[in-house]
């Protein structure tokens, strides 16, 4: 008996006998979710059919609780993993009763009816997503998050032990993506369900994931806890993020820092500048920073932003070496931006340096203009 | 503690009530819905049935064909018209007609297309075709073909025909297209089977040029028990094939994280649906349009896809369907007869072309 509930061995998927991924080994246990992230086309879909059985393994195999899926018969399959997939569901004059109740299949007699402990199962799991009011609509007549759901619904009263989801997040709004992804923990929290699924948002697959795989190229470039997964050198490379970057504390992305010689510089502090950063980043005008510590909220986002950041470390007076560069900085630029936030002892040079801009009609306040 | 109490706090008691009352509600009126057309087509068919009997170049009083049907006594002629005429042409009009509806239904859940059928995939042209090599070859050395001969001969046909289907499926990704191949696959056989009837030059062939049209006339008591056994059989199976169905309606992907071991079905839904249409083709020869009208007729009185009741409807559509245009060949322009796929065509059709409209009204 392997410590871990769902683990793969040597496996290599693809289509039509050709390789596209191969010596995936994943292991995880029961209640974890794993995140599989990458870039568009990369294969995750492709290694979620091979877990599920839609598509034949080229080589090795999956094992559910040590059984191995290869020898597994559809109908054993179905009673231990049920799937979210991004296929439209096809047939037609369907409630979205019906569809979660297909969920039940392979528990009904060999006529397909549900017992009445099967409706109390289908509605519990439409209780359970919040879609219960949606039961007598048309499946085709939902919007995109709540078809989500009564598809959630449906692999959720198919009682499975684990699911796999592709992309269940795709065209949702923010609001239905959170309250996806929170159902989905507290599933594999509260019943231990196992969850396996490709994200594209990294920012959410950082904060839900257990385990993060990435998949790029034809092996899998990492597997392991987010904590080792987002590092920026990790995410940069496996996206190819030229262009922007990837804070890695945040999880969040920025658009490219403006090019050339900085012309403004922002002195700014405990989160006061992130909107003038931005606003400058949307004008395109290159801009330095300051003099920020560097437990500053504005310091991870002027280090994306600002053409250069001139920085202190937290909790002792700033340093005369840093404040003579910004200062020999700031004369360079044709304007200079001061937000609104409070001086004191520790940043006292950060007030020499507002008088010297003061001095030189460079001052602009309150950030309004660039 | 609380969960008793919590239950019985207004709010969860309304609630509670309300959502079991609606849930009641919903499953009751559909029940109802299926019993009703259930009951209506029976209705219909038994009517349709006394109807067809009641009329044609002899009348017979709707009193003595009771005493004929049931007490097996009455006037000789009357006797003979019915039982040897009429009623062997009255069940194969039923049970074909349903058999081709039911086979119709069971095309559209494979190809996953509403206008999927036996006659415009080709199948019902594919079959006509070696029914005809063989009662031609046949009569050159026998002069008797049986009517298992014909239905073997129908299903070899029909799987010949869904043969090139599938192999133009798969390379054919569009839908249409599929269609278009079909109808070309039907033109193809149709040209074969006209040529071999020209120049066949039998006596005994001159029936098929009106079978060939597709006509329930002719129909012997031995025709009658060998399709009954057949069509009857697979409405049976096909019954028990529901929930499979059901679950392949919703896209293979899905039919198989449901259990449903997808390859065998699929070979299953094949064979039994080219087994139905072989053997009514067989029989009536090719019938246009029932396959694919009355499928949809049914599902827009249910209300619903569901196989476990569309299946027993779409056979008694079938049959209602036939049964009323076989009335109308018969007697339009008697005793002229037309043939029975010009009297469907006229009424399934439109309703086709209705279906088809609104289908892409809807996805606009």
């Amino acid at each position: 008996m392997s410590e871990y509930y769902f683990r793969t061995s040597d496996l290599s998927v693809g289509y039509n006998g050709k390789t596209l991924i191969r010596d995936i080994e994943i292991r995880i246990h029961a209640g974890e979710i794993l995140t599989l992230i990458g870039p568009n086309g990369s294969g995750k879909s492709t290694i979620l059919k091979s877990i599920t059985k839609h598509l034949a393994a080229i080589r090795g195999d999956s094992f559910i609780a040590d059984a191995s899926v290869k020898d597994m018969s559809y109908k054993e399959l179905s009673q231990k993993l049920a799937v979210v997939l991004t296929e439209r569901i096809k047939g037609e004059l369907l409630t979205c009763w019906d569809v979660v109740s297909t969920g039940r299949y392979p528990y009904t007699n060999s006529l397909g009816l549900l017992s009445p402990e099967d409706r109390e199962k289908v509605r519990a799991a439409m209780e359970r997503v919040h879609a219960w009011e949606l039961a007598e609509k048309d499946f085709t007549a939902i919007s995109d998050g709540q078809r989500q759901r009564v598809l959630l619904a449906r692999a959720i009263c198919q009682e499975p032990e684990i699911i796999v989801l592709d992309e269940p997040t795709s065209f949702l709004d923010i609001r239905h993506k959170l309250e996806l992804l929170s159902i989905l923990r507290s599933m594999a929290r509260e019943k231990g369900i196992t969850v396996i699924m490709s994200l594209h948002e990294i920012d959410l697959a950082q904060k839900i994931s257990d385990k993060v795989m990435c998949v790029s190229g034809d092996v899998i470039a990492h597997f392991g806890t987010p904590e080792e997964i987002f590092r920026e050198d990790v995410i940069n490379s496996l996206y190819g993020i030229t262009a922007g970057t990837y804070d890695i504390r945040f999880g969040s992305v920025e658009l490219p820092r403006p090019a050339g010689e900085p012309r403004v510089f922002v002195i700014s502090g405990c989160g006061s500048g992130a909107a003038v950063f931005r606003r400058l980043q949307r004008a395109d005008v290159p801009f330095c920073a300051g003099i920020l510590f560097e437990n500053d909220m504005d310091f991870p986002i002027a280090r994306s932003l600002a053409s250069e950041v001139f920085s202190a470390p937290p909790f002792e007076p700033i340093g005369e070496e840093v404040y003579r560069r910004a200062l020999a900085a700031m004369e360079k630029c044709t304007s200079v931006i001061c937000t609104d936030f409070p001086l004191g002892e520790m940043n006292r040079r950060v007030a020499e340096l507002m008088e010297e801009a003061k001095k030189r009609g460079l001052m602009k306040e309150g950030g309004k203009e660039t | 503690m609380s969960r008793k109490e919590a239950d019985k706090t207004p709010a969860a008691l309304r609630l509670r009530g309300e959502t079991e009352a609606e849930e009641f509600n919903l499953t009751a009126a559909a029940r109802a819905r299926y019993f009703a057309v259930i009951l209506g087509l029976l209705i219909a068919m038994a009517a349709l049935v006394v109807w067809n009997i009641n009329t044609g170049s002899v009348h017979i009083s709707v009193g003595s064909i009771a005493r004929i049907l049931f007490l097996k006594e009455g006037d000789e002629t009357q006797m003979g018209i019915v039982w040897q005429l009429r009623l062997p042409r009255i069940i194969a009009a039923a049970v074909l007609g349903g058999g081709l509806a039911l086979s119709g239904f069971l095309m559209q859940t494979f190809f996953g297309n509403p206008i999927a059928g036996p006659f415009v995939l080709g199948i019902s042209a594919g079959s006509k075709l070696i029914v005809a090599m063989v009662m031609i070859v046949a009569l050159r050395f026998v002069s008797y073909v049986s009517s298992w001969m014909m239905v073997i001969a129908a299903f070899i046909g029909a799987l010949i025909a869904m043969g090139f289907v599938l192999l133009a499926a798969r390379s054919i990704r569009q839908m249409s297209m599929l269609l278009v191949a079909g109808i070309m696959i039907s033109y193809i056989c149709s040209a074969i089977t006209e040529f071999l009837i020209t120049f066949a030059k039998d006596s005994d062939i001159v029936n098929l040029h009106s079978w060939s049209q597709g006509s329930f006339s002719g129909t012997t008591w031995s025709n009658v028990t060998v399709f009954s056994i057949i069509v009857l059989a697979s409405l049976v199976v096909v019954f028990f094939m529901s929930k499979p169905i059901g679950a392949y309606q919703m896209g293979e992907s899905y039919a198989q994280s449901m259990g449903v071991n997808v390859k065998r079905f699929r070979v299953i839904l094949i064979l039994m649906s080219s087994l139905i249409a072989g053997c009514v083709t067989a029989f009536a020869g090719p019938i246009s349009f029932v396959g694919i009208a009355v499928p949809h007729l049914v599902k827009m009185l249910l209300k619903t896809a569901k196989p476990i009741v569309v299946v027993p409807c779409c056979f008694f559509g079938g049959a209602v369907f036939c049964l009323f245009c076989d009335y109308i060949a018969r007697t339009a322009f008697a005793p002229t007869e037309l043939s029975i796929s010009t009297v469907t065509a006229i009424f399934g059709a439109p309703v086709v072309i209705v279906m088809l409209v609104r289908r892409h009204g809807s996805r606009a």
